[in-house]
């Protein structure tokens, strides 16, 4: 290769790097005519990749797979409706869609996403389905027959987004940057989060060394139930054990019941010819021997007889053991014409695992590997939820048609039509439900999961972002085991290595890596005939004697044969792969220590690209990138020459990957195309992260996701409940390749502020900033929060409604003070300040609106109107009038405030260093260079021995060279900028190597004695702001109960001195004070105690000795009274005994 | 006592000055002016209306940074303070176009206004002496005569993009005559404020008042006032040949000079930026000492716009004049 390039030629500034510009012929300062070096412009592969995945692909993936393929699934295996009492009805549902009538060929008009968001209504849109049914002796077909509305994802292919270019996103007010897979229901972003889980219908083998158990549990997972089988070691022996048999039941009879009779046979199924398995099992034939069980009937029996069901009608023992066998054991396995063997084989092979692991403990299974879990989307989970929705439909359908056809004598034949659309809602209503709630529950299968859906977070694009690749587990938080919170060397690649929340959650939420793609479900038919004619000998023909000679072929953890050569197989299934004969997402990988080699097709596997190596050699060559860049072809081109595939964690696994092209020898297999994909979207953001120390990497991505930026294109346009924009927000200095990838330089959440590391009067300890009035006063920091009211104007059944009053006037004509940002029509006028106390919706409510009184024209009203109340004045910014889904009036006012950084607002690098602002300082008063510049911020330098961000300072360092240079700097993961470059141009621009300028101190004037680290770092602006949190209160509001000051700053409460405060006031002996605080200041109240009975009078008199004589007046804290008087209430009389303390 | 800052590769030494009475035995140290007179020399360098250059020699720090910091925060100059707005309907909210507006350095000349009184009610508060008005009135529209195919909203519209040159002088009372030479605008007429599409309107009325660059920036005169000290290169042992050549380059462009005998020379050691590159490296250990001259400040004063720069120096120093006079004054009980 001639000319190595340099990081230099990728420098030029671009304003507009979209995506089609990322791909233009000249990308960057490289050139068609440039010499491609394969090594340094394969990463172009990523921006391609991301180009047809996209970040969110994932989700809008699983959702069209859902409303494309699933959907049709669904109805085909709820085809039917038929009915008890007319043997000859049926009705049978013919196809389903999402979106569009068979018979036109435009989509129907759906409201379009944005007017949902402001309208508090759904974005959906109708199931049509088609049906044909019987109406008397006709059978009638009915095409396009509403069932319910469908929320749509943002951007899925049902979307009206779908492949909208960034005019028409402009016409329908969405952000074209926003990355959709969202849904919205009742007008909220609702996203489903990817739920993590063990992989169904696998083998599992673990062991529990302390009690000296192995277990092999497999989790069957069908359309109609899930249950879980377990073969496990007891005592050395080996048993069955499912749920629903109500003892564990001994293999070899388990076996027997499947129809492995011969003890020989089920010897040679579980150990085939390996004496030390054989030993290890042999103790098993005794058990069903002393049992005496010696035939399939007997054993079917003796599993017959401990099996619990509630079933209707009885069924015999046998039967209840065929069932058993045939439907509840390993449930993922058909059944049929009574052939056991498919069934008898997985238990056997289940129970050679078992054997395996009791003679060598290394063979077992790793939970908390990649490759063993499973990724739930949303469309699975939409999947689940419709279903169970779709057959509660029928059920209902079925039960209304039954009603009717169980009348004999009718008029008119029965048309069924007529009683589908009364529960037309049902689905709707369903699905709104749970998604809005996010409470999952399918009674098939008794499961009640909540917390599924998050409401989509806006604090920032990246907040937003961060949120779509968020994985969540199903494991729970209160354990304490360490391993599933552990990082997983398998999820190199997969899942970020840094973004992952603190706290209970640690390790739990996960997000995905960069460039992932998450799997769906495949045909398992075609694979298994291609495996077939590959020379795999099939298992129903396999005798049992050679089972264990050869490889086996697991499909999905299924065995379906057994293979000669495994190697050549897999090979020769790779190549077919390759060629785009099979789904590139399918995997293959031997495993030689179970002697088997496994196929996958199944949907949730995490994989990610890499290129394929042949013979020490990379696939990809100068030419193909070059013609990358030209835009001749596109990733899924490169999927399809066989020089990239997707490979799954397990066959990730298998492979030699090389991570550099200087690393490849003959075993190498892979290369991967970019070793920063090892990070997600949010960790990123981070400039030089790997030359920081790790937590703090977690911290910046806790962080980032609070800082304050701009959030989308449209965000003047969205209202929102809250939102915090930043005026000015800029691009950083040093970016890295992520962030161009993600668009955060066009949609950036911070400010690049000048800052001198340095100790700068004292309010800097602890982390906090030193910040120059002069920088705020220019914009530094300045941000904007917006806040949302709503209200509905209501009708009530007597025909009244809530009215939006006018303003009132004084008597010059003036409005009054708390009307004063009013219009004439009642609501507050756009650019008006609003203080608190004032008015800015003047709604009333009739003050009769349960009475039957239709007459409307003497309705009393009573004043409700929305009052502000903040510390600070707001201006409103919008109003919006509209009317909701169900036609009452919806107003909604927008209040903005400007906000520019005061002291105690806090900040964050992005390197996980926050700290708040202590002291704001004049700029006469900072230090300046040689050229007068001024630092914006001061930080002290304490923040670094023990923090270790190093990357902090490299930013520094390349974004001074990037300023005096004019360039962006490169901070990207493993790569970007060099700090020898940055140096060299910090010397030639006649400033020192290290980035430490000598400063002047703006206040004596004299040079400072130490040189200082100066230079620009992105700096963020995070949510949490002094004006939302301060809170003081001298007199106030008082609970009604206990009269004691209410809690909270809400609530303008008291700050309550608590018991370990109160605990130093007694051991300082200071009684009058704890006296002040505990009562005077709370909840003092003067009681009249009897001093004969004890009990409390009132009014001078005690009620219970009838007379005023030994009244005493007292004062005690309110909640002493009331607890004296609910004792009273229960029977238990306190009784004061009062003497004087000082003896007269 | 040397009068040099050591600038040393990890510290630097001998910043403050000692030339005060009590430092040392055989100094007397007490200022005189007539010493004073003697040796201190200005020297300009550079002056436009824009930016002056200039040297203070032989003065004591505390006055050379006095001078900075009553250019920054205490010369007054006029800028918009009170914006109020009859009709905005585009995209930039008013507060912060308010703030952007302020921002505009504007081309009045601070002695034509006096203070404004904030004590008065607001009816009462802004005369023809104290304020001067703006108005800001743009509409955007469609451009009827722009190419079909264009894209550039530049081209589409008409203004769509409002600049500080849009802001309108209103003169008030008898503004009229005393502004009339000198009618108020934006110190630089490119500054974008917003930007607008057609029907979207901007209309509002700005009052500009005195004031002073502590109370915002937007009232500070400069856009930095600032000095450096004089560096200066000595060099201890004669140095030579290739050395020579990378030792000039370890300093700007022109600073050291080869002579005839291929020796290093300072030739201009003004222009060096005291990179302290030549510390670095290990050839010229001890051959060379770095030093910045305490009492000769470099200063570079950048005018915003609405005054020359040496007329917001001698503002200053009639400032600090008046500072003192007011200390000398103060009848201390």
């Amino acid at each position: 290769m001639a000319k190595v390039a340099t990081d230099f030629e990728f420098k030029h500034h671009e304003e507009d790097a979209t995506f089609g510009e990322l791909l233009k012929p000249v990308y960057r300062g490289k050139k068609l005519t440039d010499e491609i070096n394969t090594a340094e412009d394969k990463w172009n592969l990523l921006p391609a990749f991301l180009k047809v995945k996209g970040l969110v692909k994932q989700h809008l993936d699983s959702f069209n797979y859902f409303v494309d393929t699933d959907l049709k699934k669904i109805i085909k295996a709820n085809q039917l409706v038929l009915s008890d009492v007319d043997p000859e009805f049926y009705l049978k549902y013919v196809d389903i869609r999402v979106g569009h009538r068979s018979t036109s060929s435009t989509k129907d008009y759906i409201v379009p996403p944005h007017e949902c968001r402001l309208r508090d209504m759904t974005y959906s849109a109708p199931i049509y389905v088609d049906i044909e049914y019987t109406r008397g002796r006709n059978i009638i077909m009915h095409r396009d027959v509403e069932i319910g509305r469908m929320p749509i994802m943002l951007r899925s292919n049902k979307c009206i987004l779908n492949n909208a270019d960034e005019k028409v996103m402009a016409k329908l007010n969405e952000c074209p940057l926003d990355p959709g897979g969202y849904f919205i229901v009742n007008g909220t972003e609702k996203v489903i989060l990817v739920q993590e889980q063990l992989s169904k219908n696998r083998i599992i083998v673990e062991a529990d060394e302390k009690k000296a158990i192995v277990q092999a549990s497999v989790t069957s997972s069908t359309h109609e139930r899930k249950s879980k089988t377990y073969v496990i070691t007891k005592n050395d022996r080996i048993y069955l054990k499912h749920n629903s048999i109500a003892e564990e039941v001994p293999i070899v009879i388990a076996l027997k019941a499947c129809g492995v009779v011969s003890d020989l046979e089920i010897m040679q199924l579980v150990c085939g010819n390996d004496s030390s398995y054989q030993d290890i099992f042999a103790v098993n034939f005794e058990e069903a021997a002393r049992s005496k069980i010696y035939t399939q009937q007997q054993a079917l029996e003796y599993i017959g007889s401990k099996v619990k069901t509630v079933r209707r009608q009885k069924l015999s023992i046998l039967q209840e053991g065929i069932e058993a066998i045939a439907t509840t054991v390993i449930a993922h396995l058909t059944v049929e014409a009574l052939d056991f063997r498919e069934k008898a084989m997985y238990v056997a092979l289940m129970t050679r695992r078992v054997v395996m692991a009791m003679f060598d403990p290394k063979m077992v299974d790793d939970r908390d590997y990649v490759g063993n879990k499973r990724l739930e989307l949303a469309g699975q989970l939409m999947s689940l939820l419709f279903e169970d929705l779709f057959k509660k439909f029928n059920n209902d359908f079925k039960a209304n048609i039954d009603k009717v056809l169980k009348k004999p004598n009718r008029a008119m034949e029965y048309d069924a039509l007529l009683s589908i659309n009364v529960h037309s809602n049902n689905i709707s209503s369903g699905l709104n439900r749970a998604i809005s709630t996010g409470n999952w529950s399918l009674k098939r299968f008794k499961m009640e999961r909540a917390g599924v859906t998050h409401v989509l977070s806006r604090l920032s694009y990246i907040s937003a972002l961060g949120m779509m690749t968020r994985i969540s587990s199903q494991f729970e938080k209160s354990r304490k085991v360490s391993g599933p919170r552990a990082l997983q060397p398998s999820q190199f690649g997969m899942l970020c290595t840094s973004d992952t929340p603190e706290g209970e959650a640690c390790g739990l939420v996960k997000n995905l890596a960069l460039m992932t793609h998450i799997t769906t479900d495949d045909e398992e038919e075609p694979i298994k005939k291609l495996c077939y004619l590959l020379g795999v000998e099939d298992i129903t023909v396999i005798d049992s004697y050679s089972l264990h000679l050869n490889y086996a072929v697991y499909l999905n953890g299924t065995i379906i044969g057994t293979i000669r050569f495994p190697t050549k197989f897999v090979t020769l299934f790779r190549h077919l792969r390759r060629t785009g004969k099979v789904s590139e997402f399918i995997s293959i990988y031997t495993n030689s220590h179970q002697k088997a080699v496994h196929i996958a097709t199944d949907g949730g596997r995490i994989c990610r690209p890499l290129i394929v190596v042949t013979g020490g050699k990379s696939l990809v060559e100068a030419h193909h990138l070059k013609k990358l860049l030209e835009g001749e072809l596109q990733f899924d081109d490169f999927l399809k020459l066989g020089l990239v595939e997707y490979l799954d964690v397990n066959e990730e696994n298998d492979s030699f990957i090389a991570l550099y092209e200087k690393d490849i020898d003959v075993n190498i297999t892979h290369l991967e195309i970019e070793p920063f994909t090892v990070l997600g979207a949010v960790a990123g953001l981070i400039p030089y992260p790997h030359h920081n120390q790790s937590p703090r990497n977690t911290y910046q991505c806790a962080m980032g996701k609070q800082a304050i930026g701009a959030i989308a294109y449209n965000q003047f346009k969205r209202i929102d409940t809250l939102l915090y924009l930043m005026i000015y927000p800029q691009q950083p200095m040093v970016k890295t390749k992520t962030i161009e990838l993600i668009d955060y330089d066009k949609l950036p959440a911070g400010q690049n502020a000048t800052v001198a590391v340095m100790s700068y009067s004292g309010y800097d300890i602890e982390d906090a900033l030193v910040l120059n009035k002069s920088s705020i006063d220019r914009g530094f920091g300045r941000c904007e929060t917006r806040k949302k009211t709503t209200t509905i104007l209501k009708r009530y059944p007597n025909h009244t409604q809530d009215i939006i009053g006018g303003m009132r006037v004084d008597e010059n004509g003036e409005p009054i003070w708390q009307h004063k940002s009013l219009g004439p029509d009642g609501l507050g006028e756009v650019g008006m300040k609003v203080e608190s106390g004032q008015i800015y919706i003047n709604k009333s409510v009739p003050t009769n609106a349960s009475d039957s009184v239709l007459t409307q024209t003497n309705a009393q009203y009573r004043e409700t109107p929305v009052v502000y109340r903040a510390p600070e004045p707001s201006h409103i910014d919008q109003v919006m009038m509209s009317v909701s889904e169900n036609d009452q009036a919806l107003i909604k006012v927008l209040l903005r405030q400007n906000r520019r950084p005061e002291l105690g607002d806090k900040f964050s690098s992005r390197h996980g260093q926050k700290g708040v602002c202590g002291i704001i300082v004049k700029q006469e008063d900072m230090p300046f260079n040689d050229d007068g510049v001024v630092p914006d911020i001061i930080m002290n330098p304490h923040g670094f021995p023990s923090r270790m961000t190093v990357g902090k300072m490299i930013e520094l360092i390349s974004g001074k060279a990037g300023v005096l240079n004019g360039t962006l700097e490169y901070g990207t993961c493993f790569g970007g900028s060099k700090l020898e470059e940055m140096s060299q141009i910090l010397v030639d621009k006649g400033f020192n190597y290290s980035g430490k300028d000598m400063l002047y101190s703006g206040i004596t004037g004299e040079c400072l004695e130490a040189y200082i680290f100066f230079g620009p770092i992105y700096y963020q602006k995070l949510k949490h702001m002094v004006l939302d949190k301060m809170h003081a209160r001298a007199r106030g509001p008082r609970a009604v109960l206990t009269r004691q000051p209410t809690e909270g700053r809400s609530r303008d409460g008291g700050l309550r001195l608590g018991e370990m405060e109160r605990d130093c006031v007694i051991a300082y002996g200071a009684s009058q004070l704890l006296l002040e605080r505990l009562m005077i200041s709370s909840d003092a109240f003067e009681v009249d105690v009897c001093n004969k009975c004890g009990l409390m009078g009132y009014s001078g008199w005690c009620t219970s000795c009838k007379s005023a004589e030994n009244i005493i007046k007292m004062t005690i804290p309110y909640a002493a009274k009331l607890l004296f008087q609910e004792l009273l209430s229960m029977n238990i009389a306190p009784r004061l005994r009062l003497d004087d303390v000082f003896e007269q | 006592m040397s009068n040099i800052v050591g600038i040393e590769y990890n510290r630097v030494t001998n910043t403050s000055s000692n030339d005060f009475p009590g430092f040392s035995k055989d100094l007397d140290g007490a200022w005189d002016v007539e010493k004073f007179k003697n040796t201190f020399d200005v020297k300009i360098s550079s002056l436009n209306d824009r930016e002056a250059n200039f040297d203070l020699i032989h003065i004591d720090t505390s006055i050379a940074n006095a001078f900075r910091r009553i250019m920054v925060s205490e010369v007054p100059s006029v800028a918009v303070e009170y914006v109020y707005f009859f009709n905005n309907t585009s995209v930039i909210q008013d507060e912060v176009l308010a703030h952007r507006i302020g921002l505009v350095p504007l081309k009045v000349d601070p002695d034509m206004l006096s203070w404004i009184d904030t004590s008065l009610p607001e009816e009462e508060k802004f005369t023809d002496e104290n304020t001067i008005v703006l108005t800001l009135n743009v509409k955007c529209t469609k451009n009827p005569d722009a190419p079909k195919d264009a894209t550039d909203p530049e081209i589409l519209y008409r203004s769509s993009s409002v600049y500080a040159r849009d802001l309108k002088f209103e003169p008030q009372g008898k503004q009229v005559e005393t502004f009339a030479k000198c009618p108020v605008v934006a110190a630089d007429p490119n500054i974008l404020l917003a930007k607008l599409r057609p029907g979207q309107e901007i209309s509002l009325r700005a009052h500009c008042i005195l004031g002073v660059g502590n109370d915002h920036a937007k009232f500070s005169p400069v856009c930095t006032a600032s000095y450096r000290l004089m560096p200066h290169i000595n060099i201890t042992q004669p140095i030579t040949g290739e050395d020579a050549k990378k030792f000039a380059k370890c300093f700007s462009e022109g600073v050291i000079g080869i002579d005839s005998n291929g020796q290093a020379v300072v030739k201009d050691a003004r222009h060096d930026t005291v990179s302290r590159e030549v510390l670095r490296h290990e050839e010229f250990n001890g051959k060379v000492k770095l030093g910045r001259v305490r009492d000769h400040f470099i200063f570079n004063v950048e005018s915003s716009g609405a005054m020359t720069p040496e007329e917001i120096f001698f503002k200053s120093v009639r400032i600090l004049k008046n500072k003192a006079e007011y200390l000398k004054n103060c009848p201390i009980s």
